[in-house]
């Protein structure tokens, strides 16, 4: 009994030995490889300045407050906004300048012409990172909700015995996941855009901004691999179920509608989520369409700044916090889906 | 009620299989009737053509006169007034008890809440499941789920019953409890049609047994002509063999 309880401990005081030591190799592998990126960098002389990253973020920017008539200063004073410049034109007209400044130029009774610099402000403003990731996360945003209105339809079509729909959404999900979405992007654009822009000339309405181009080949290529999601969700429910429900009176939409899609979108919630997290990614793409998202904005900060390191490192985390935190609020969802 | 002319079906998947061949019957109002036969021998596909689920290649079936076969029938209608309890009980697992047995008087008959609830109570009492009407089916046994199935076909108010092997996916000691809710169904005056292998049902309850093999009815009795003098050579091995 002693020689045996013993030996139990002994094996587990050896298992958790070797877990440990696996648990070391762990950060030692992490750590040897950043330390090595580290080491190599030095190599080459690279300076790293983390520093100059925030201003891509926030900037404080100095703006010039400029007169736009020719005239004279007439009265400068302090109010409760800040300076006050009133400059009388030439023509008799008194124009006011106000603006929080410690920075005025000019002084009471100067003559000034129209584009003269009053004085100067500092102003906060978002940097171009920021500016991107707020496009990617827009883009993506409205390209999901149309990836799933499309892809629920398709998803439908596609397991509907009707040929026409059947066979639509069978041509549409081949169509879409045979060939790049590069590809797509550029024939929406060039393509599609061409023709829609042109038409829309010619009936002498405003064009339609390359943005919506990109959102409707993110949406359609989302929207394919959305409807197979569905249609598999959908195919996973006991064919008991829909028995069931028709049995009782309810017609195909009403028995869709109360039973069979409530139980299929738990099911595809976790496939989903993978799917928007593409989506999200995938949006890097559009860069080559004129949309300035994030990764378009990084590589332009990084013809400006030469921090190319810095500068992808902070885009690869941007993307990843926007990645993750649609994962976690898809698991959110799940876990509320499930209890309830 | 329910009238059954000349039916055939043939299914061609997995492999040609004649399931019903020529099957003519007539079951009257508040009859109960029950199908007995081997497995493969057309019973279950028998019941679910009542109500379509199957659609028949052949014939004419008439449900209280509607023929259900002509395109022009509206087939959720009849669907309605004809129950049906299946023997994977198939209750919603993403609704309560009491929505399961709510939704379709909701949905289907455009009852108001608080009529659809009432109705709801009145039977979960009658099958005995009142006290679990918030939980839902994955935390019962399989004996309370089949109740509750049948309480949710009968609260469409229908003219008849069909039960697909109601006891098949049951332990042992829960079979007893959904026979009873059948037998007070069978007692009320239901109209009833029952695939099932309790023998002792069909003795005590039947009105009429009907005996199919092969996609045939071979043999249609009374319980006692059926159980003690059966005619038919087939019959009478069946019955030796699961007697």
């Amino acid at each position: 009994m002693d020689s045996s309880d013993s030996t139990i401990s002994l094996l587990q005081k050896k298992q958790k030995r070797t877990y440990y030591m696996w648990v070391i190799v762990f950060f030692l592998i992490i750590f040897t490889g950043l330390g090595g990126l580290y080491y190599c960098t030095l190599k080459i002389d690279y300076t790293w300045r983390w520093y100059r990253v925030p201003q891509y973020f926030f900037f404080h920017e100095e703006v010039e407050v400029r007169t736009t008539v020719d005239g004279q200063v007439d009265e400068i004073r302090e109010t409760d906004e800040g300076t006050l410049v009133v400059v009388e034109g030439d023509d008799g007209e008194e124009l006011q300048y106000s603006f929080s400044s410690d920075d005025v130029r000019v002084y009471e009774g100067d003559l000034l012409f129209a584009g003269d610099v009053l004085g100067t402000f500092h102003e906060w403003r978002i940097g171009i990172l920021l500016q991107g990731l707020w496009l990617t996360l827009k883009v993506s945003f409205i390209a999901i909700i149309f990836g799933i209105a499309l892809g629920l339809f398709t998803g439908l079509a596609r397991i509907s015995a009707n040929p026409a729909f059947k066979w639509l959404a069978i041509t549409y999900i081949e169509l879409i996941r045979g060939s790049p979405l590069l590809v797509q992007i550029f024939i929406w654009y060039f393509v599609l855009g061409t023709l829609i822009n042109t038409m829309i000339a010619q009936a002498g309405i405003s064009q339609v901004p390359p943005l919506w181009f990109g959102v409707a080949s993110l949406a359609t290529f989302t929207g394919a691999y959305v409807a197979e999601i569905v249609r598999a969700g959908i195919q996973s429910i006991h064919r008991g179920q829909t028995e069931a429900s028709r049995s009782l009176g309810m017609s195909y939409g009403q028995s869709m509608y109360h039973v069979i899609l409530p139980q299929a979108f738990r099911r595809i919630i976790p496939p989903l989520a993978g799917q928007f997290i593409s989506l999200i990614k995938d949006s890097s793409l559009l860069g080559i369409i004129a949309i300035r998202e994030l990764t378009k904005a990084t590589r332009e900060v990084v013809t400006t700044s030469l921090q190319p390191f810095e500068l992808w490192f902070v885009c690869a985390l941007l993307y990843l916090v926007l990645t993750f935190s649609l994962s976690m609020l898809l698991q959110y969802l799940e876990n509320r889906m499930i209890h309830s | 009620m329910i009238e059954v002319k000349d039916v055939s079906k043939i299914f061609m998947v997995p492999h040609q299989v004649n399931a019903l061949v020529d099957v003519t019957e007539n079951i009257g109002r508040a009859e109960v009737v029950v199908v007995i036969g081997p497995s493969g021998s057309g019973k279950s596909t028998l019941l679910r053509c009542l109500n379509r689920l199957e659609t028949a290649d052949k014939g004419h079936i008439y449900i209280d006169g509607v023929d259900i076969l002509h395109p022009k029938t509206d087939i959720n209608k009849i669907r309605a007034e004809v129950g049906m309890v299946f023997q994977s009980f198939n209750l919603f697992p993403h609704k309560t008890v009491k929505q399961n047995v709510s939704l379709a008087q909701n949905v289907v008959r455009k009852r108001s809440s608080g009529e659809a609830e009432e109705i709801t109570m009145a039977l979960l009492n009658k099958v005995g499941i009142s006290d679990k009407k918030n939980v839902y089916p994955e935390q019962l046994s399989g004996g309370q789920q089949q109740r509750v199935a049948i309480a949710r076909a009968l609260a469409m108010n229908p003219k008849a019953m069909l039960f697909d092997e109601p006891t098949s996916a049951l332990d042992p000691e829960m079979i007893g409890e959904v026979l009873d809710v059948m037998k007070t169904l069978a007692r009320e005056g239901m109209t009833m049609v029952v695939v099932t292998h309790e023998m002792g049902f069909a003795r005590e309850v039947a009105d009429r047994v009907i005996f199919m093999d092969e996609g045939r009815v071979v043999e249609v009795g009374t319980p006692e002509h059926f159980f003690k003098n059966p005619t038919h050579d087939r019959t009478k091995l069946f019955l030796k063999q699961i007697l």
